[in-house]
């Protein structure tokens, strides 16, 4: 289906406030083989492909959430995936990757810095600054819910890259998300860096996220990323001074 | 598609929360734990939000480490304060509408059964008396006359506990409670008596006074619905809070409610009889060849 430039709900970086709608129900539809969707508009999948690599290149703390469809080893065709996810993984300098491993809702406490869950996605984003970010792997109805609460209360750009139909509440996304495609992004990650596309961190590879918590409680040696490398940005979403002294007896 | 779903693609392992990796090296999984082995294995389940002291949360935990192979059981559980906990558990969990866990349960272990015909999938729904007794009576009482092969566990608190104190039908007649003022009107329902009537293969009765009772008696439910037919354990499990029961008391009550009215009690269907000693048989002969 092509779109032409109209949009019928502009599906962008929030904060959007409390329960935004969903955009299907807005009129964006979703893109076909061969497409993509960038912020409710359907575009060619090299477009989409280099639009989310110019996000993850130049926004700060870029974060991927591999899902359980792709961290467990759960069939052959995940097993051989990896590889190509970690090749994507080392185009992007200072990457940082927070699982998503089961949608269990984890209370009384998560921890923001190892783990992303879908009831709460928020919690991780804010605790780690994080203003562009990949879903992959997720399941189709557990990703709605998450792109949605991303949507309402963070200022971070999400993009999905579904293995099915892709996902009209990210704000760029492509469908059939096979190996080959992995292939074709980590190409277009590369295309954009030689077309003069900065990178917003310098060097090559992947933060250790959750670098503490892996250094002491699983006795391996991680080292701790350059402060540089974790200056976290200032943007409206994270702004707010907190508010002391409420009145509790107010009207 | 392969069964290893537990188990990190290439790569990932590094990048698993400290907790996952526990469970991989060191889990439930692929093994029977033993309750001796407790505090020395990481367990499917250890953080949750119910009450302190609760004895629905030890009881939980020990169902954990009695379900025979925890890599293929799905859990059924609805509304009610043990969800609580068991939706944090490392086994899949799914979520029945108050009242449809044993219509959930029945379509669950109809569609596995039909998908993963070599790989036994064990059902269990875990859920309070007023889910399963109350609300969910029909379906419960169905399921058991429909012979369908799944365990229900019944969190018997006497209480509807998590919102805030209404009799259920398993609460002890005259009980007055918070939203039972005048106290309850009828006896305690007899679950024990209905599932035998219904055709249950295996019924028992217990109190969380003994863990290896407890481990061993959801195994032994949990293998004879496998084979033989639909099982069901009524588990007295105190609310400490709507009884007003000291934490540090609430083993002490189990005791005292165990010696008075809720003793240790097991019934067999013939076929259910003649199938567990023969595989009780079958499993002392292997134990010894491995030996
Ligand atoms: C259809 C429906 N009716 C009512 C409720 C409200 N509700 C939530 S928990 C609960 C009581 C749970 O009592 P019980 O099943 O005995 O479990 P406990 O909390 O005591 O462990 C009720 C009535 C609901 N969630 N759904
Ligand atoms: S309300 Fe009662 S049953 Fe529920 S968690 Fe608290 S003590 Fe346990």
């Amino acid at each position: 289906m092509t779109q032409g430039n109209k949009v019928a709900y502009p599906v962008v970086p929030g904060p959007e406030g409390i329960l935004p709608p969903a955009a299907t129900m807005m009129g964006v539809p979703l893109p076909e083989e061969g497409e993509g969707l960038v912020e409710g508009r359907i575009v060619g999948e090299q477009e989409a492909l280099e639009t989310a690599a110019i996000a993850l290149l130049t926004r700060k703390n870029a974060t991927l959430f591999p899902g359980p469809l792709v961290l467990w080893g759960w069939n052959d065709h995940t097993n051989e995936k990896a590889k190509y996810f970690f090749d994507v993984a080392n185009e992007l300098p200072g990457i940082r990757i927070i699982p998503m491993p089961d949608y269990r809702p984890i209370y009384p406490k998560i921890d923001p810095e190892a783990v992303i869950n879908p009831c709460h996605p928020n919690l991780t984003i804010w605790h780690n600054k994080i203003e562009a970010c990949v879903f992959i792997g997720v399941h189709c109805h557990f990703a709605n819910i998450t792109l949605k609460m991303v949507r309402a209360g963070t200022n971070c750009y999400t993009i999905a890259l579904c293995a099915e139909a892709g996902h009209e509440d990210a704000m760029c996304s492509v469908p059939n998300f096979d190996i080959e495609k992995l292939v074709r992004f980590r190409d277009a990650i590369i295309k954009v860096k030689k077309n003069g596309i900065k990178p917003l961190y310098e060097g090559k590879g992947i933060i250790p996220t959750g670098w503490a918590q892996i250094s002491r409680l699983s006795g391996k040696p991680v080292e701790k990323p350059k402060d540089d490398l974790l200056e976290v940005g200032v943007t409206g979403a994270f702004s707010h001074e907190l508010e002391t002294g409420l009145d509790d007896t107010a009207e | 598609m392969s069964l290893k779903t537990i188990q990190a693609a290439p790569g990932f392992q590094d990048y698993l929360p400290k907790e996952y990796q526990d469970l991989l090296e060191d889990g439930p999984f692929f093994q029977q734990r033993k309750v001796s082995e407790l505090g020395s294995f990481k367990e499917a389940i250890e953080e949750h939000p119910m009450c302190a002291g609760c004895a629905m949360t030890l009881f939980i935990r020990l169902v954990y480490v009695g379900l025979p192979s925890l890599e293929h059981t799905v859990i059924c559980g609805t509304a009610g304060c043990g969800r609580l906990a068991i939706s944090q558990g490392a086994v899949p969990f799914v979520y029945g509408n108050y009242g449809d866990t044993n219509a959930v349960a029945t379509g669950l272990k109809r569609g596995l059964d039909i998908r993963f015909k070599d790989q036994p999938k064990d059902v269990v729904v875990m859920a309070g008396d007023g889910g399963l007794a109350d609300i969910g009576f029909h379906a419960v009482m169905h399921s058991w006359f429909r012979k369908e092969k799944f365990t229900t566990i019944m969190l018997d608190n006497e209480v509807y506990g998590n919102t805030g104190g209404q009799d259920s039908g398993m609460t002890q007649k005259g009980m007055v409670m918070k939203m039972a003022p005048t106290g309850k009107k009828f006896e305690k329902m007899d679950m024990l008596g209905l599932a035998k009537t219904a055709g249950v293969a295996y019924t028992a009765r217990i109190s969380p006074t003994n863990p290896t009772r407890v481990a061993n008696t959801v195994r032994k439910a949990v293998l004879i619905a496998r084979e033989v037919g639909p099982t069901f354990i009524q588990a007295y499990t105190s609310c400490n809070i709507e009884y007003a029961i000291p934490t540090p008391k609430v083993m002490d009550d189990a005791r005292e409610v165990e010696k008075d009215r809720y003793g240790y009690l097991e019934y067999f269907s013939d076929e259910a009889k003649t199938y567990w000693e023969e595989s009780e048989k079958e499993r002392k002969r292997l134990r010894k060849a491995e030996k």
